[in-house]
């Protein structure tokens, strides 16, 4: 504890010093104790076996004199390492967890748990597979001026030529073709997880807060929250509304979080929406615009879902176009910034591709250094430059792309009708945001992680629950259905009305 | 557009401390040798008279080796017509443990890269955006805002960015000098602590590189575990980056910090507190990749970093690729062997030039980099001043990018880092003539500045380095020339090793 004596009294020597002095002292005192308490209560002792699953297997462990839990000098590490002795409680990551312990599998383990809960595509595998197979091998060895294989090339630490101007191109045919991107407003990172950590560190300090309307991908609370602490202020979206935000909900909790002290700095949505999967209007996105400018905050907008758009009357308007299809005057379009990455659209979520896309460039020149932390290896730049630019493979993988996941996700719903199970409308993302609050016990967020337990365990398969997603109607789960074969998903039925049957009894 | 609106009145929102801040550091004036060499970099045919860099520490002499390894097993890419077949699994994978595999051929390299010493458990190994992104992720793990890390100067200079630009970490220095040729000493470190704490600072840990940049210099096994027993004592962490491991090309074997816990007991080493940073660019030449790895005895940091590394994680078919390449035990052999004796003779190569031009380096036997003493030339000995005036000469006189010791916090001015690695033998020639150049120009005015007092002394550490510079080449050439082919180049038990 500090030890900060308050001398004032003391030097300036007046009469009743004694009494006069020491009495602030002792109140100073018993004031930085009290808050001492508050501010750092204890760290939890570590499980005593471990034996959860959660836990990384205990190999050459050294029972030392000063292993955690005994008296001398117990390490400390830092507040943000501390939590992560206890096992995850979202449902998000619990779920996950669990599928790794039983994973299905259609030959060997048929009675496995069915994955529900990653959003990933394995529909168009065989087309991006044949292409690799035919053009890769040119590209990744030999030189761009064919000179012969130079492992320089890819060993060597140096950004690619042409790579932005491959993915500004790409960017803009995946978005509809209607807005084209500056390279120059771009930064590649190793993924969608760094680049939105890296906007939200130059966007906020810590402390500060983004509104994001709910429900949201639960990811967002480990890749904002965790090394920025930046909150996450969640803005309530409605069945009644589709889910679909309103400005007066972002109004109310704007200024809800202004009387609490936070200071918001942005809002932060993600469009097609996660989970719910709807795809935000162009009078929506407008109206969200204006709200940024009047309150003199940014918007962040996550568009990784943008070329996975499947709803025939349904057109993904990305929030480049909103801005530059406005008058000059009305907005300060260096407010806006743009996530994307290829872990959705083009299912290579192992590449590690990701975009910051902003008008800011302050904000570009800042993330292009914070790259450093998480940059995009050399030889898969090579091979995004050869696979980006052939815009005919790009124009038949998105056509497939978005075909498959229409029909898949057609037969998911109907199957799902049949059991009297409706779904959210959506038109966008890898998932359908079901609404099981008909197999509901009680309806409340308990009755909601029981159903999702009873998932898990009885009929073995793992959907996300809006909990997780911090909805506030509980009996929504997010089902993601890219990574499914058509004869799944009878047996993921069946597995269903498992469950759906005693609770009409 | 940006910068009308960022300042311009109340329409702009403004933007966090960390994108505006200086600390990423790129404004430096140490970036000008950069920005010179961008300007006029130099080519053999196309641009002879243009700034040769020796400022960037990379392992160029071995891609060969690579190069002939990635023709020969084209299964081991997923982009080839042998190897497309895994192409689903890979491009879908990633979950931040990564592939086994590649944990297990990572600890299987960094075993051979210690010489065998020592073995790595492939479960404690955590992935990160290369080694920037594994020293910033091992500082979000260890401590918080305002927390201090002691880091013995001179260290590598993007330390200030890594360590400190997100995490809000502070950076205290434990000086070295000349005065014992920069070692670093318990007492420095109990010294450096102890002046922390009287100031309140909290002190989180202890942070080195070991072989060391920019010294190339290694840490004897006594020092490393009375450093091991200290930061125990004092219950403080010890972070060492071990990314020069395998850069060693002469003199004593590389002692890593893995085989001090190993050989030290319990009553004495809180293996809870040790924690090693690595990396396959240096070792292995490959920046590119941007494989970076957190290893560490501590299962909750284990944890925390693995949760981190989302945030850098190695892209999949990269870890398939090297999976295979690490793992084939007669390339890596062969490739380490190979790589330290090439190693070995660029350094000699370079400091024999340098001291026919009549400079001296630090005994170094290890790293990509030599550390260059031209304290002789500076105006004023004293004055950083004068180090920077003398830079700019080297960076548009002599046409070199060379690192000044001030931007690696060295204390004493004069010092320079110069890189040899990354170029090939004809450039490493004519960066040489010009240097011999530029001191037979100028050694009259040498020696009209150097006082009677400095010639002796210099004379003598010429003649004590020289003597030691021979005996090591003595044993070095030796060592070749019996053709021993074991992979840690030098076996503990060879007696060649006593001469």
């Amino acid at each position: 504890m500090r030890l900060i004596v308050p001398l004032q009294g003391v030097v300036q020597g007046r009469g009743g010093l004694f009494v006069g002095s020491l009495i602030p002292c002792c109140l100073f005192y018993f004031l930085q104790l009290y808050l001492k308490r508050r501010r750092s209560p204890p760290p939890p002792p570590p499980p005593p076996d471990s034996d959860s699953s959660s836990e990384l297997p205990r190999t050459s462990s050294r029972s030392s004199l000063f292993t955690r839990g005994n008296s001398i000098g117990r390490v400390r590490v830092s507040s943000r390492a501390a939590p992560l002795a206890k096992p995850p409680d979202s449902p998000y990551y619990i779920g996950l967890e669990r599928v790794k312990t039983d994973p299905y599998d259609r030959v060997t383990n048929r009675d496995g748990i069915i994955q529900l809960g990653l959003a990933e595509s394995t529909l168009c595998f065989d087309l991006l597979q044949r292409w690799m197979s035919e053009n890769l091998m040119d590209s990744l060895m030999m030189q761009s001026d064919g000179s012969g294989f130079d492992v320089s090339t890819i060993a060597m630490y140096q950004p690619f030529e042409g790579l932005l101007e491959a993915f500004a191109d790409f960017m803009s045919r995946i978005m509809g073709g209607n807005v084209s991107f500056d390279p120059s407003n771009m930064v590649i990172t190793a993924g969608g997880t760094p680049a939105v950590e890296v906007l939200a560190f130059c966007l906020a300090d810590h402390g500060n807060a983004f509104l994001i309307p709910s429900p949201y991908y639960p990811g967002f609370d480990r890749d904002i929250k965790f090394r920025t602490g930046i909150e996450l202020i969640p803005v309530h979206c409605r069945s009644s509304d589709n889910f679909t935000v309103t400005v007066s909900a972002l109004e109310q909790a704007l200024n809800q979080a202004r009387k609490r002290g936070s200071k918001v700095s942005g809002i932060l949505f993600s469009n097609p929406s996660n989970p719910v999967g709807n795809i935000l209007s162009r009078e929506t996105l407008h109206a969200i615009l204006s709200f940024a400018q009047e309150k003199n905050i940014h918007v962040i907008s996550d568009e990784i879902f943008a070329g996975s758009v499947y709803g025939v009357d349904k057109e993904f308007v990305s929030m480049a176009e909103v801005v530059a299809a406005s008058a000059s005057g009305d907005f300060d379009k260096s407010r806006v910034h743009i996530i994307y990455g290829l872990s959705k659209d083009l299912s290579l979520p192992g590449f590690r591709t990701g975009v910051i896309y902003s008008f800011h460039e302050d904000v570009v020149s800042a993330a292009k250094k914070l790259m450093r932390f998480s940059s995009m290896p050399v030889p898969v730049q090579r091979i995004l430059i050869s696979l980006l630019s052939d815009t005919r493979f790009i124009e038949e993988y998105m056509a497939a792309h978005r075909q498959r996941i229409r029909d898949k996700h057609f037969l998911f719903v109907e199957g799902l009708k049949q059991l009297g199970i409706p779904c959210a409308e959506s038109g966008g993302g890898l998932y359908c945001w079901v609404d099981m609050s008909s197999l509901l016990t009680s309806y409340s967020e308990k009755g909601e992680l029981e159903l999702f337990e009873k998932l898990l365990s009885v009929a073995k398969i793992n959907a996300t629950p809006g909990t997780a997603c911090y909805c506030i109607e509980p009996g929504w789960f997010r089902c993601c259905f890219t990574a499914l074969a058509d004869e799944d998903i009878p047996v993921i039925m069946e597995r269903i009305k498992l469950l759906a049957e005693p609770s009409t009894s | 557009m940006g910068s009308l609106m960022k300042g311009g009145g109340v329409s702009g929102a403004i933007l966090s401390r960390i994108a505006t801040n200086d600390q990423h550091g790129e404004n430096s004036e140490y970036f000008d040798g950069w920005k010179a060499y961008d300007k006029d970099p130099f080519h053999l045919s196309r641009n002879p008279h243009g700034i040769i860099q020796m400022g960037l520490a990379e392992n160029q002499l071995c891609l060969d080796l690579i190069k002939d390894w990635i023709k020969e097993n084209p299964k081991a890419s997923v982009c080839t017509p042998e190897g497309v077949h895994q192409f689903s699994d890979i491009a879908n994978f990633q979950d931040y443990h990564g592939l086994r595999e590649f944990r297990q051929a990572i600890a299987h390299f960094m075993g051979k890269a210690r010489g065998g010493r020592v073995t790595f458990d492939p479960e404690r190994i955590v992935m990160s955006g290369g080694a920037t992104g594994a020293n910033e992720t091992i500082m979000f793990c260890l401590a918080d805002p305002g927390d201090v890390f002691l880091v013995p100067s001179p260290y590598y200079a993007a330390f200030d960015r890594d360590l400190r630009w997100r995490t809000g970490v502070e950076i205290v220095p434990v000086h070295c000098s000349s005065s014992n040729n920069f070692k670093l000493n318990v007492e420095a470190v109990e010294w450096a602590y102890k002046k922390a704490l009287e100031s309140n600072k909290n002190v989180k840990g202890l942070l080195f590189t070991n072989p060391s940049n920019p010294l190339g210099t290694i840490l004897d096994k006594d020092t490393l575990m009375n450093i091991v027993r200290f930061v125990t004592r004092k219950n403080i962490h010890l972070v060492v980056d071990e990314i020069y491991a395998a850069t060693v090309f002469a003199g004593e074997n590389f002692v890593s910090v893995a085989e001090v816990v190993k050989d030290l007991g319990d009553s004495e080493v809180n293996a809870d507190l040790i924690h090693i940073v690595y990396s396959l660019s240096k070792d292995m030449g490959l920046p590119g990749f941007r494989v970076g790895i957190v290893y560490s005895y501590n299962d909750l940091v284990v944890s925390c970093a693995r949760k981190m590394s989302s945030f850098g994680l190695v892209s999949s078919q990269t870890q398939l690729m090297l999976a295979s390449m690490l793992s084939d035990d007669q390339f890596v052999d062969n490739f380490l062997m190979e790589s330290s004796r090439r190693l070995g003779i660029r350094h000699d190569a370079l400091t024999l030039g340098l001291k026919k031009a009549g400079i001296t380096c630090l005994i170094s036997t290890a790293g990509l980099f030599v550390w260059m003493d031209l304290r002789h030339l500076l105006r004023n000995r004293n004055s950083f001043k004068s180090e920077i005036e003398l830079w700019h000469i080297i960076i548009n006189k002599v046409k070199l990018n060379v690192s000044p010791g001030s931007s690696f916090q060295c204390t004493e001015p004069g010092w320079f880092r110069v890189c040899f690695a990354n170029m090939d033998d004809d450039t490493l020639h004519v960066a040489l003539r010009r240097i011999q150049d530029f001191m037979s120009k100028n050694s009259n005015k040498v020696a009209e500045k150097a006082s009677n007092n400095d010639q002796i002394i210099q004379n003598n550490n010429a003649k004590k380095q020289k003597w030691k510079q021979s005996n090591l080449r003595l044993s070095f050439r030796r060592l070749y020339e019996d053709g021993l082919s074991s992979p840690g180049i030098m076996s503990p038990h060879s007696p060649l090793l006593r001469t």
